[in-house]
């Protein structure tokens, strides 16, 4: 609570320094350190198996650490006394596969949280998912299953969900991936507007056109640690590192 | 009408002497399966109840990080789905029973807390009960870790998230194999007869004890009753399966 009653906007709303991680005996985190201010947008790219994941879900304590410091708001992330309730108020998270809960509309998938996790009145709950429906652009898909809607509508409706619990932050782990390249826009269209209301989005991704329109800042990982990062301009078109070179080479 | 369905049964009874369902004429003998069908009806009602709680609630602490917790359960299941039931029922009732405490109403009976038919629905439920757990469990194996993931990461507690999410989706994988465990639960029900619960295979028995005469239409009576019982469960269980399906999810 301490750390948490001196943080004020002006400082990183994540601070992460020297994170260690390991999965038994492999080390897939090296030492990361990243500080992200309020309202920037985020985007780690990197190769497959390079961390990407691991990195963002420990941000939301969906993993633990074995060294170093995850700050969410001043508050440390691993500190065993933390509520972890209290950290995944304040961070959404949004996955590869959507996992929307598949017996739920899409109305409820969106109320669920709030009302059982906020306690909050169920009719303005209602009234804020139904508005959500539309910010997304899925008007008239209310009462339709997951498993009735495209990928893209899925993953956006994922979107929703995680908004409806107003976080200050939101994490998007290659949330296009899995999509048809049609669908891929919709979603990204959705993130860039959240991206422009002033939304915190630390972002895994693919799409480097994306990237460089969006992003305030890109990280690039490479087998556990930071190699490069910068501007996007700076970024993409100068890159110094021949990790990051190679990288940039194959993907665009 | 009720007369002349007395009477052909009293009539038939004379003709064919191994065939006196004499419970359809006599009263004192309808009284009695009457007594029956309610005891059987309330004891199936009751321990379906009972074991699917105990399913929903040992799959819940087979699933919890505390070690003590899933040892429990693992050593319940072992010890309950490897024994037989009927023995299970004896020991429930002679060794425990003999461990309860006991209320004297008129200061001169000793009567135990737990009765006969008490007993009956404790082991019963907890024999098949533990066959829900692991019915459950297979369940719950069903449901994506990622699915449990998005709602944690939505701040909703290990409870919440096993109450709302993946008993829910647990529960329509688990729904045919429940349905099977159930079917037999009401069957199983018969051996409460053995520590003189008054059902209905104990009233048929002190029917044919007797009338010897009254045995086979007795055991005729018996087959009808439960082939309804368990047309009702399995006729509610599909019902209850069609009412989860969800549409453009699973098959
Ligand atoms: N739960 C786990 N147990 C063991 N190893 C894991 C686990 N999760 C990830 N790893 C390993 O950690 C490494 C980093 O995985 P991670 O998922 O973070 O990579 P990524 O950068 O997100 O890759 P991708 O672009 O393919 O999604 C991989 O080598 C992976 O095999
Ligand atoms: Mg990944």
């Amino acid at each position: 609570m301490t750390a948490n009653s001196t943080w004020t906007p002006d400082q990183p709303i994540v601070s992460i320094k020297n994170v260690q991680k390991s999965f038994g005996d492999f080390q897939v985190l090296k030492g990361i350190d990243m500080d992200i201010q309020k309202g920037e947008v985020i985007c780690i790219i990197g190769p497959s198996g390079s961390g990407k994941s691991t990195l963002i879900r420990c941000i939301n304590a969906l993993n633990d650490i074995q060294g170093g410091s995850i700050k969410v708001e001043g508050q440390e992330v691993h500190d065993p006394d933390l509520d972890k309730l209290e950290l995944r108020k304040k961070v959404g998270m949004v996955f590869q596969q959507y996992n929307l809960f598949p017996h739920k509309t899409v109305l409820q998938n969106i109320m669920m949280a709030p009302v059982l996790v906020l306690k909050e009145n169920k009719a303005e709950v209602e009234e804020r998912a139904r508005s959500l429906v539309k910010k997304v652009r899925l008007g008239g898909k209310e009462d339709a299953y997951p498993g009735e809607l495209s990928g893209g509508q899925q993953q956006r409706v994922a979107i929703a969900r995680s908004l409806a619990m107003r976080p200050d932050i939101m994490l998007f782990d290659e949330v296009t991936a899995a999509l048809d390249p049609e669908t891929v826009k919709e979603v990204l269209v959705t993130i860039k507007d959240l991206a422009e209301d002033g939304m915190t989005c630390i972002l895994v991704t693919h799409e480097m056109g994306f990237a460089r329109e969006v992003a305030d800042h890109i990280y690039f990982t490479d087998r556990g640690v930071i190699v490069e990062h910068g501007p996007p301009n700076t970024f993409f078109d100068s890159a110094k590192d021949e990790r990051t070179k190679l990288f940039l080479s194959q993907i665009l | 009408m009720l007369e002349s369905f007395a009477d052909f049964f009293q009539q038939f009874a004379q003709e064919n002497p191994r065939w006196n369902f004499i419970f359809f004429y006599e009263e004192k003998q309808a009284g009695k399966i009457w007594t029956g069908l309610k005891y059987t009806v309330w004891l199936s009602i009751a321990c379906v109840i009972f074991s699917v709680i105990i399913g929903v609630i040992g799959a819940w602490l087979q699933g919890s990080n505390q070690r003590i917790a899933r040892a429990v359960v693992q050593g319940y299941i072992q010890l309950f789905r490897n024994t037989p039931p009927f023995v299970q029922l004896l020991f429930f009732y002679f060794a425990l029973g003999a461990f309860t405490p006991t209320y004297s109403p008129d200061g001169w009976l000793e009567v135990p807390i737990i009765s006969n038919v008490g007993w009956a629905i404790i082991s019963l439920s907890f024999f098949a009960g533990a066959f829900n757990v692991e019915i459950f469990r297979a369940g719950i194996e069903a449901v994506p870790h990622s699915t449990q993931e998005a709602s944690e990461s939505l701040g909703m507690s290990r409870l919440q998230t096993y109450r709302y999410v993946v008993l829910p989706l647990a529960l329509r994988v688990s729904l045919p194999a429940l349905n099977n465990n159930l079917v037999n639960l009401v069957k199983t029900t018969t051996q409460a007869f053995a520590i003189a619960v008054p059902e209905l295979l104990y009233q048929c028995v002190t029917i044919w004890n007797d009338y010897p005469s009254a045995q086979y239409p007795a055991m005729l009576l018996m087959f009808v009753v439960y082939i309804g019982m368990v047309g009702i469960l399995v006729f509610g269980m599909s019902r209850w399966e069609r009412a989860l399906r969800i549409p453009g999810y699973g098959k």
